[in-house]
């Protein structure tokens, strides 16, 4: 039985280093290459020594997928390919290989040059890597060998992020990596026609969660914004330099266009600015409503979001400004926030989680006196907001992919195995399809029933649909013909064809019989009674007496002879053919 | 010479020939013409190949061929059919012969049975599916003829087994277009192919091919437009079609269970693995609701759309659509929507500012959670949620119409449709808007759904705000802090876009007098009055003062306890509103003041008006002048059309009325003076001078006539009549003139014959009002017209002018509603000194933003005037699609317009109007009178005297200042 093998070396039962090993039809992939933030041992790169000890991954993989740009998808892709070596195809879309390297220099310097780690991959690994890189568009079909093909679907989450399907042969596998199923103000939704795949694999971070409508929380957002602004406070909102960011930056950009606002919004430059380039170039991989307005105006060139300059803090008046890191534990955000905390007209909006430790963490718990560094003590007085806009599919959106791909079998990775549970039981019970949730290092085996297509000449399969009723192809319909199997391919034939092509001789089967009856009459007499009688009764069969003393009836023949050692006793053959 | 004479002589000899030929030359013409058919035969005997004889055909196809011909036509192209081997040619001369019985007037009975005969040896599957479609044309234009239908449909179902799915889709769609549709008729035929139309159809529900599934589901849907009841059987068959692969078949389907929805709402069918049942109309709702998660936005919208005409479903099912269940980690959340009610019903005001206030509360049940919602559930959720607007814009309307078919829905469904006035996209903002006024009569807001309907009152969008405004107009709100909340925020949008004006003060007219109760508290602090001391007398030319006045006004006239609020220069201020503003603010019962309508007798009836009355008594007075002198008759006209002018001022509902009269009367003035001149009794060459005044009197009438005729909606043909008259003794006046002040009588001639055909037409397209114009000019005409017809010019000159003075003043009867087309620019406005500077030879874009009122069809009429200095016109037409609707009997146009110049030494004014396109062809008349009389004024009228057309300016012009600049070398 052909069967298909899963094994999550990160991201199996964790959120994290996704980066799973999938064997279909004797072909080997390596989907995503993550790290992992929460460690910055050995632990934070997935075991690559599980693929193989000591031969070369380029012999055992076949090709490796990114899904998107988030380093704990491609995270390790440098070391991997470089350090540890692999040489095969990696393959991503047009955005993820645009913006993948900006991350991956950035992450290289956090590690290097602040912390100071040595032995970490280099900025000219990360471009020889990407030399390996191969980029595809959305729905193009690649192949990767002559039997391996994969094809990239839309899936939101972040530009230019991808769900994968490979396919060897009839089996296939859709991978879909971080996917979003509601739309946001820069991407559209995850989308995937009904293909049927022998085994989805699919994330599952909210897998226990439905949230509310997209609309209500950008509501309260932007009046939150809106009313401070107006009472002439200042804005906060620390941000990642990436996806989020933008999409906060085009939700300001069209209320404040759209509220006639004249307040300045600032984005403390650096990462965004390169990333704004691409996200410019990247329209096709927008929402509906900037790839239909780009023509007069690109959403990403904002029109009232200017570069922060470290002076403006202290401007007077109301702004609002963008700056990074997220989570306030260190850099401008931080510097931002220690000048305006002591004003209650002021306002910081917390877009996103935040790690236990650092500060937005403790002034979203409710702490209002921080201790800084130097013994300082931090009053704050600004409102503190906290706003989620996560991108991944809530349980419904899960379901709702599930339904539209249409999975013989579904494994849940990236997320906690509680949750986890939970959904792989709502899967089972509504779906009916088996659901797997393997941890790190655990294999999932699981067994498919391919079709195998075979060739069928045209003039056969005409002849055989001409035959009996309409044709009705949702029912099987039996057919008669010969199976070839010649050279590594499968063809039906009809069987003349099938003899000519082997070069043998046509057999005929006649079956016959013989039956012994006491008729002391001679032999042309007895063969006249029997033919008068089956006569008599097949009238609507032609019944033939033939000149040589035979019977026909149709194609069945019967002869009389009289018995060799008793006359009195006719042996009457029958023959027939095989039909 | 001589030779050469002859030659001369022979040449005129042979003229003169040709000219008695000419005679006849119409008709020989038309008998000499080759005939079509006969030149096709030519084309295809000497085509050599298949090529050539397609290049034939395409060719012929251009040409559209007469009546007479097409059968003939046909028989050729038959008869090329069946030599033709080409499949291509086969195919092309297939589709000529759909092509030609689509001839109007011509009957495809007689090429039917050739045409079912090429079906049988036809190998090719596309000619065959050409020759199925030609069949359909054949058979839908005799309608009237069952036996040939079913002949039709029965070699449609021989063909069904074909292996092609174009030629099963070309039957299935000829079944359902001809299809029997009695069930008698079937019967009585007798025939294989009535069996059953339905079953046939159904059976290929299943076909391999998604096309002929879709052509399958679509017949059914034509059986059913077409009359057929469907049977309720097909219902699980169309169910399955709805996980079908293909997203047309879903989309059909989706169709064809709305459509057995609406056919047996009330039957019963099983839910499927159990042993419940449900209604039917339930099941298909939930259904339907179902497709709208579905993968294909095509499906979607289509499921959204339907969504909102199922109104028997039951109220349970409805309110599920809108349900939603929040979990964060297995632990149920409560919505934003349920979060602000709650905050609402405690009293306490949006707080909001804590991390956690939308924290998880209580633990759920892992059992208890449906993640795929079964049937209805969610289903608006989702759709608002969409990403494709189109879909979202679907949602929307399907939530209004069944809101509107049910308050406790409408009260649901409040929350989403707030929500959706933040969307992205501007249409779906609109939308939404327009659908919660649409459904406003069923709701309240709360005071926290008002703060954020109110929020979108600072968009940049003036379709927006405009819309917004309309819906603040009919909405209830249930607290005085709402109402103040409506002011300030709409006073703050005035102060923000002070070109709103307008608009904000309808807005407070109309919610001041639907809540006078909650207007009342807010008096004191509204007009900032103090118990004790007097306040500063605020601006009378503040808008934003005389918003507030609007709103208490309106309040103050079903609320009589609020004048004693008032003080003192607000009763001032309200007597100059009053008549500045009277349509803004009403009548007021005030203490101590006489009131316009206290003055009125008790006697007369409510519903009449009294300035309705003034308006008749005035006419009435007017009709019955005969009496008086000439100079009296002057100056009573004079008096009134400035009567009516002034109501018409006061009062906007009677304005197109009183504007209409006093244009009539103006035209009899002006026609009473123009006789009264001295001139006529001179003898005529001497007075030129004098003239001037009648021909510009004539020429004015002329004019006024056309814009009484369309710048009026409401118009009757009573009016019409009236019109058409004065236009005609305007015409006659001007003959008259034209008589006197010409010598020699050549001109007159066809200026007579002309004015005579126009009195003919007039007779024949009001003869039946004719039995009303007792006295009148016409009518004396046409008394005069045997003698008229054979005097000389200058003789119908002096009856026409004796005519003229002797015919009596037609009553002009008013018809019930008449309103008068007006425009209004409201940008540019004109008052800029800052030059519009563009470089001469390129062009600038000027925006121009209109109101129009009753004006009809204005894609049509409505034409963009430019004026340069240098007295250089430009026509320009807008688009249809600058114009919108946001009310009945209300346009606004809103377009670009293009300028270009050369260059000038200094910046100077155009002129920007817009003028309102006539033409007599379209009048409104013709359109009025049946349609015989009218087909035949129209052969027998010359075409130049109907396509009189011409434009009215019917807006104030407005400057605007240019400077095209000359370009830099």
């Amino acid at each position: 039985m052909p069967e298909i093998k899963v094994t999550p070396l990160g991201a199996g039962q964790d959120v994290g280093r996704s980066c799973i090993l999938v064997s279909i039809a004797g072909k080997n992939v390596m989907l995503d290459c993550g790290m992992h933030m929460g460690y910055n041992d050995d632990r934070r790169f997935p075991d690559f020594s599980y693929i193989t000890q000591n031969g070369r991954l380029t012999d055992f993989l076949d090709c490796v997928i990114i899904s998107h740009f988030h380093l704990d998808h491609c995270g390790a892709l440098p070391y991997f390919s470089e350090m540890v070596g692999y040489d095969g195809p990696i393959y991503m879309t047009h955005p993820t290989k645009a913006i993948c390297p900006i991350l991956l220099e950035d992450y290289r310097k956090i590690t290097v040059d602040k912390k100071g780690e040595t032995n970490f991959f280099t900025s000219q690994m990360i471009k020889d890597c990407m030399k390996k890189v191969v980029a595809v568009h959305l729905h193009q079909t690649v192949q990767v060998d002559e039997e391996l093909e994969i094809k990239a679907y839309y899936a939101g989450h972040v530009l230019g992020a991808a769900m994968f399907q490979i396919k060897v042969g009839c089996e296939s596998v859709v991978y879909t990596g971080d996917y979003n199923m509601t739309p946001d103000r820069h991407l559209g939704a995850a989308w995937i026609d009904k293909c049927r795949p022998d085994l989805l694999i699919s994330e599952s971070t909210y897998a226990t969660t439905i949230r509310d409508s997209k609309r209500c929380r950008e509501r309260d957002f932007l009046k939150k914004v809106h009313e401070t602004v107006e009472r002439g406070g200042k804005v906060l909102i620390p941000v990642f330099a990436l996806g989020r960011a933008q999409e906060l930056c085009i939700l300001f950009g069209t209320f404040w266009e759209r509220m006639n606002l004249k307040a300045p919004i600032y984005f403390s430059t650096g990462l965004t600015e390169k990333a704004n380039h691409y996200y410019k170039l990247f329209i096709t991989w927008t929402n509906q409503k900037i790839r239909k307005t780009f023509v007069q105006r690109n959403m990403f060139e904002f029109k009232h979001i200017k570069a922060f300059d470290r002076a403006f803090a202290d401007n007077p008046g109301p702004m609002v400004v963008f700056a990074t890191p997220g989570m306030l534990h260190a850099g401008q955000s931080l510097q931002i926030f220690r000048k305006w905390a002591g004003n209650e007209k002021n306002m910081v909006i917390m877009p996103g989680y935040c790690v236990q430790g650092t500060v937005g963490h403790k002034i979203l718990s409710g702490q209002r006196k921080l201790e800084m560094e130097g013994r300082q003590i931090l009053e704050v007085k600004m409102q503190v907001e906290y706003m989620s806009f996560s991108a991944h599919a809530d349980a419904k959106g899960i379901m709702q992919l599930i339904r539209q791909a249409e999975p013989r079998n579904v494994l849940l990775v990236h997320g906690e195995a509680k949750k986890m549970e939970f959904l792989k039981q709502k899967i089972e019970q509504e779906f009916h399809v088996s659901c797997f949730m393997p941890a790190n290092g655990e294999t999932t085996t699981i067994l498919t029933n391919p079709c195998i297509p075979v060739d069928i000449s045209l003039g056969l399969l005409k002849r055989e649909t001409a035959i009996g009723p309409l044709p009705d192809a949702k029912k099987p319909k039996l057919m008669h013909g010969t199976l070839l199997m010649k050279d590594n391919s499968f063809r039906l034939v009809s069987p003349e064809q099938a003899l000519k092509e082997l070069g043998l001789a046509e057999h005929q089967l006649r079956f016959t019989c013989r039956v012994h009856i006491q008729d002391p009459r001679k032999e042309h007499e007895t063969v006249l009674r029997v033919y008068n009688h089956l006569k008599g009764i097949l009238k609507d069969y032609s019944v033939q007496h033939l000149p040589d003393g035979s019977i026909t009836v149709e194609s069945i023949l019967i002869q009389a002879t009289a018995h060799s050692e008793d006359q009195g006793t006719k042996v009457l053959l029958v023959s027939w053919t095989y039909q | 010479m001589a030779a050469h004479l002859k030659k001369r002589v022979y040449e005129e000899f042979t003229k003169v020939v040709q000219q008695q030929h000419e005679d006849l030359s119409t008709k020989k013409l038309r008998l000499t013409k080759p005939s079509k058919s006969a030149a096709l035969h030519v084309d295809l005997c000497k085509a050599t190949s298949p090529a050539d004889a397609l290049q034939y055909l395409l060719q012929f196809a251009r040409k559209p061929v007469e009546v007479e011909s097409v059968e003939g036509v046909v028989r050729i192209l038959l008869e090329h059919y069946y030599k033709e081997n080409d499949a291509s040619v086969r195919l092309k001369i297939a589709s000529l012969l759909g092509l030609l019985s689509k001839t109007a007037g011509f009957s495809p009975d007689c090429i039917m049975d050739d045409a079912i005969n090429t079906l049988q040896n036809e190998k090719s599957h596309q000619v065959l599916a050409q020759l199925l479609d030609t069949l359909l044309v054949i058979g839908t234009k005799l309608p009237e003829n069952p036996s040939v239908r079913m002949r039709l449909v029965e070699v449609a179902c021989k063909h069904l087994t074909d292996s092609s799915h174009g030629v099963r889709n070309k039957c299935l769609q000829l079944i359902g277009c001809l299809g029997p549709v009695e069930k008698g008729v079937a019967k009585e035929a007798e025939s294989q192919a009535a069996k059953d139309v339905q079953k046939i159809i159904g059976d290929h529900f299943n076909d391999q091919d998604p096309r002929v599934r879709t052509a399958a589901i679509k017949a059914m849907l034509q059986l059913h437009e077409r009359g057929l009841k469907l049977q309720q059987a097909i219902y699980s068959q169309a169910c399955k079609l709805l996980a079908d692969d293909y997203e047309q078949v879903r989309s059909a389907a989706v169709q064809l269970i709305w459509v057995l929805s609406q056919l047996y709402p009330e039957s019963i069918v099983p839910i499927p693995s159990s042993n419940e049942e449900i209604r039917l109309v339930d099941d298909a709702f939930g259904k339907i609701c179902h497709m709208v998660s579905d993968g294909s936005w095509v499906v979607r919208v289509q499921a959204a759309k339907l969504l909102g005409s199922m109104q028997q479903v039951s109220s349970h099912f409805l309110e599920q659509t809108l349900d939603k269940k929040l979990m964060s980690d297995l632990r149920r959340k409560r919505t934003a929507h349920e979060r602000a009610k709650e905050l609402y019903s405690s009293g306490e005001f949006s707080s909001g500012r804590k991390w956690g206030d939308d924290a998880p509360k209580e633990e759920i049940d892992t059992g208890a959670v449906n993640l795929i919602e079964s049937g209805a559930c969610g289903a608006f959720v989702h759709g608002l949620e969409d990403e494709m607007y189109e879909v979202r814009i679907a949602a929307v309307e399907a939530l209004c119409m069944l809101a509107q078919s049910s308050p406790s829905f409408a009260e649901k469904c409040l929350d989403f449709l707030v929500d959706m006035f933040n969307d992205e996209i501007e249409e779906v903002r609109l939308q939404s808007i327009h659908t919660m006024r649409k459904i406003s009569n069923n709701i309240t807001l709360r005071e926290d759904q008002l703060d954020t309907v109110l929020a979108v009152l600072e968009d940049s969008s003036r379709d927006i705000r405009e819309a917004l405004h309309e819906l603040l107009c009919c909405t209830n709100v249930s607290t005085k802090e709402g109402i103040h909340l409506a002011l300030v925020e709409l006073l703050k949008n005035l102060t923000k876009y002070p070109t709103d004006r307008e608009s904000i003060w309808k807005c407070l007219k109309f919610l001041g007098s639907r809540h006078p109760t909650l207007v009342l508290p807010l008096v004191p602090e509204l007009l900032s009055t103090h118990p004790f001391f007097d306040t500063p007398e605020p601006d009378m030319d503040d808008p934003a003062y005389i918003a507030v006045l609007v709103l208490i006004f309106n309040a103050a006239k079903s609320c009589p306890t609020m004048p004693a609020l008032f003080s003192d220069h607000t009763f001032r201020h309200y007597a100059y509103l009053r008549d500045s503003l009277s349509h803004l603010v009403p009548a007021l019962r005030l203490p101590g003041r006489k009131l316009v309508s206290s003055a009125v007798s008790p006697s007369i009836t409510p519903h009449e008006d009294p300035s309705q009355q003034f308006l008749h008594q005035s006419l009435e007075r007017v009709y019955n002048f005969q009496h008086l002198d000439p100079r009296g008759i002057q100056e009573l006209l004079e008096f009134t059309i400035r009567d009516l002018q002034r109501l018409g001022e006061l009062q906007s509902e009677l304005a197109g009325m009183a504007d209409f009269t006093a244009t009539y009367l103006q035209c009899q003035l002006l026609l009473i003076k123009a006789l009264q001149e001295k001139l006529w009794n001179v003898a005529a060459p001497l007075y030129l001078k004098q003239n001037a005044l009648a021909s510009a009197a004539a020429k004015q009438i002329l004019e006024e006539t056309y814009k009484m005729e369309f710048m009026y909606s409401g118009v009757e043909s009573r009016q019409v009549v009236i019109i058409h008259h004065m236009r005609l003794q305007a015409k006659a006046l001007q003959l008259i003139v034209t008589a006197r002040t010409t010598r020699g009588v050549e001109p007159l001639f066809g200026m007579c014959e002309k004015f005579l055909q126009e009195v003919d037409s007039f007779q024949r397209c009001f003869i039946s009002e004719l039995p009303h114009m007792q006295g009148s000019f016409v009518d004396k005409l046409l008394d005069l017209m045997p003698r008229l017809v054979t005097s000389k010019p200058s003789e119908v000159v002096k009856i026409l002018q004796t005519t003229l003075r002797q015919s009596t003043f037609l009553h002009l009867p008013l018809p019930e509603q008449l309103h008068r087309a007006t425009a209004n620019i409201i940008e540019p406005t004109g008052e800029s000194d800052n030059p519009l500077r563009f470089t001469s030879g390129l062009v600038v874009a000027l925006d121009v933003d209109a109101t129009l009122e009753h004006v009809q069809d204005p894609q049509g009429t409505v034409k963009v005037q430019v004026l340069y200095p240098d007295g250089q016109a430009q026509l320009i037409h807008p688009k249809p699609a600058d114009f919108r609707n946001p009310g009945p009997g209300r346009h606004r146009l809103i377009t670009q317009v293009y300028l270009s110049h050369t260059a000038w030494t200094e910046p100077c004014q155009i002129e920007v109007r817009l003028l309102l396109a006539y033409n007599s062809n379209r009048s409104k008349a013709s359109t009025r009178i049946p349609k015989s009389t009218w087909s035949e004024s129209l052969e027998a009228l010359p075409p130049s005297e109907n396509g009189i057309e011409g434009t009215i300016p019917f807006s104030k012009p407005v400057k605007v200042y240019i400077m095209p600049k000359p370009a830099r070398r």
